[in-house]
């Protein structure tokens, strides 16, 4: 155990986080360790978000200890996590709708150029690395001028990923970052993530999509009414274990089971409801066939590319 | 004859749309205020034709009006863009005048009989502390802006009139030009430029400086990204690194030092101050910077479309004055430029962002 602490960079030690009488997350321990992907699961309302808020500086927790390189830590703002080189991109991006792509990308953390009180923003460098960024994501940014509100929704996440991604230099956490991604993009976000991993940055990865955290993932770790219900290697987890675990496998089939119920006579009904029940089966016995799988998922949901 | 063979043209992206300048300016948000000034000045030039209206000196007249709101404006416009209001400028303009005469003034005048330019370091120092009561207010209580600078108007106000009158029984003080010291003052901000036979107030020069400067950080610099990002969205500039009560902070103080400096040049140039200057000020500079193109809510907006909507309301006065249209309509014509402007502004501006 001490071994491993010594190794990570961001531990939590029954992190809680209150609002009011509101208990978001309770006494959450992880451990975060560079060159690893940690895969923070679990279902609407979990406390996933808020978990990482705490991680990124945004909130302060109201139990608990918050350590970095072994050392308690108290992030006053986002600014004091950044500095660490934690970077983060939020689930509802953080960019500013009236603001141009690349003001936004370095809102907050901009070059200059320039001595005392002629230090400038260096806007051509700005304009050159939002552009070579957004490039390497499959993003051609048309005019870096253009409003960041004016963009669609996937392009949108992708100038809050490739920020993140520049910035994040020692970790990088991302909170449900393939959600409005075409399935190329959504491809290039999971090969980034593995990409920064073997740069060495410890890697904070919230989604809901078991096919999209199986492949990457080092470390699964599963949120479930604001606490730790479990925590796996990979090696100790399969994908069937994790998609069942996601889907809440048996309360799939008791709902099911509830529908057909309630069916009664309806004979159309009791089809669909036959269909459902195979498709849970299906979902316990999924093939391990992660690339395939990962593109029919993202079809489904209902972006194709361009 | 041309022999040189072209560089080929860069893979042009289907994707975009020759829009050419025309469309970019129109996309500026002093645009309209750019208009704007135009349209009002052929209009009173046609209306007042036979009062001089195109002259030097009713140019003079306009721009030594337009300079003290102006400078203001600026401040106001980039607080504004921050998304924040200081309604309490008139009334820190009234009191950092006061201060500086206060200071001055012999003992047995009620002042405090100190020489000019501490008194005016000090009074410098006292306006910015006033200001960042504002900031402070602003950012501990998370109260609108709108709200915490209402109430400050009147204390710093009501301040202002009664340190004055209980010290010295008066809401006006006069005689700053027989303080040791002056000439240096009178000379950087009491000076008057004659050109073509008009009188151009040293105001202007330091209106002029200051939009250049102002609108050079706001553009240029990394305090003016952050200015943008805190009145765009505070939460999403707060998360990724902006300080953003820094910023507010900062813009807070920024307005009372542009209510300073105001009352500085007023207080040389007419020699006095009133517990009383600046009254409804605050809407002049408001107005000023919604003319030109500052969104209410923060996150757009342009330095110099401010210094165009105090140009505005300038010539509006002198026309008014210059046509001798009765003094008791000024409030109705003023109102309705506003109303028309806006008006404008936002046509404008959808108009060029849907084209
Ligand atoms: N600022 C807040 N004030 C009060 N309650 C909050 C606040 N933020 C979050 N909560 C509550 O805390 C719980 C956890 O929210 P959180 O956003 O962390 O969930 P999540 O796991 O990210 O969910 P999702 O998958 O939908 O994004 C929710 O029940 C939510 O209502
Ligand atoms: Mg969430």
């Amino acid at each position: 155990m001490s071994a491993q602490t010594d190794e990570a960079v961001l531990e939590t030690r029954r992190l809680s986080k209150y609002f009011g009488s509101v208990i978001a997350i309770k006494d959450i321990s992880m451990l975060v360790r560079p060159g690893t992907v940690t895969c923070l699961l679990g279902d609407n309302g979990a406390g996933k978000s808020t978990l990482i808020k705490t991680l990124s500086g945004v909130y302060e927790p109201s139990e608990g200890d918050y350590l970095c390189d072994g050392e308690v830590i108290h992030l006053h703002s986002p600014r004091d996590a950044l500095a660490r080189g934690i970077a983060t991109v939020y689930q509802d991006l953080a960019m500013i709708p009236l603001l141009s792509i690349w003001r936004n990308f370095f809102l907050g953390s901009e070059p200059t150029k320039g001595w005392g009180p002629f230090r400038r923003f260096d806007v051509k460098k700005a304009k050159e690395i939002t552009r070579d960024e957004m490039g390497k994501m499959g993003i051609d940014v048309r005019d870096p001028e253009q409003p960041v509100g004016t963009l669609s929704g996937g392009e949108r996440q992708s100038v809050a990923i490739a920020r993140a991604v520049y910035f994040g230099a020692r970790v990088l956490i991302l909170d449900e970052p393939t959600a409005a991604l075409g399935v190329k993009q959504a491809g290039v976000v999971l090969r980034y993530i593995v990409r920064a991993k073997q740069r060495g940055v410890a890697v904070v990865f919230i989604t809901h999509n078991p096919h999209h955290a199986y492949p990457v993932g080092d470390h699964f770790v599963i949120l479930r009414r604001g606490q730790v219900y479990g925590d796996f290697a990979k090696a100790d987890l399969g994908l069937e274990q994790l998609v069942q675990m996601m889907a809440g496998g048996a309360e799939l089939e008791n709902l099911a089971h509830e529908l057909q119920r309630e069916a009664g006579d309806d004979a159309e009904l009791r089809e669909a409801v036959a269909v459902l029940e195979q498709e849970v089966k299906a979902v316990a016995a999924e093939p391990v066939v992660v690339e395939r799988r990962a593109d029919v998922v993202s079809d489904e949901e209902g972006r194709p590319e361009g | 004859m041309a022999t040189e063979v072209e560089a080929p043209p860069k893979a042009a992206d289907e994707r975009v749309r020759a829009t050419g300048s025309a469309s970019r300016l129109l996309a500026r948000p002093e645009l309209g205020a750019l208009v704007g000034v135009v349209l009002v000045y052929v209009f009173f030039a046609i209306v007042a034709a036979d009062n001089n209206f195109v002259s030097m000196t009713t140019l003079a007249s306009i721009l030594n009006r337009a300079a003290p709101l102006g400078i203001l404006a600026i401040a106001v416009a980039l607080l504004m863009i921050a998304g924040e209001f200081d309604l309490s400028i008139g009334s820190l303009l009234g009191f950092s005048g006061m201060a500086i005469m206060l200071l001055i003034s012999p003992e047995d005048a009620g002042g405090f009989g100190w020489p000019l330019w501490p008194a005016v370091g000090f009074a410098l120092l006292l306006t910015a502390l006033t200001g960042s009561i504002n900031g402070l207010l602003v950012n501990v209580t998370k109260l609108p802006s709108f709200i915490i600078t209402l109430g400050t108007l009147f204390i710093f106000r009501g301040l202002t009139i009664a340190v004055t009158r209980s010290l010295t029984s008066r809401t006006q003080l006069s005689g700053i030009d027989e303080v040791p010291g002056f000439d240096l003052a009178g000379t950087l901000f009491g000076t008057r430029i004659e050109l073509l036979g008009a009188k151009f107030s040293i105001t202007i020069v330091w209106w002029v400086g200051l939009v250049a400067l102002a609108t050079w950080v706001l553009l240029r610099t990394r305090t003016g990204n952050w200015i943008f990002g805190t009145g765009g969205a505070v939460d999403a500039a707060r998360n990724v690194g902006v300080p953003v009560s820094r910023v507010k902070l900062a813009l807070f103080v920024t307005t009372a030092l542009a209510a300073f400096l105001v009352a500085m040049l007023q207080v040389v140039q007419v020699n006095s101050a009133d517990a009383l200057r600046g009254t409804g000020l605050e809407f002049e500079a408001i107005i000023a910077a919604v003319v030109g193109g500052c969104l209410l809510t923060g996150g757009y907006g342009s330095v110099v479309g401010a210094a165009l909507g105090a140009l505005i309301f300038a010539m509006v006065q002198q026309g008014i004055v210059i046509t001798g249209v009765d003094g008791d309509w000024y409030q109705v014509v003023l109102g309705s430029v506003l109303v028309v402007a806006v008006i404008f502004n936002n046509y404008i501006r959808r108009k060029a962002a849907t084209r």
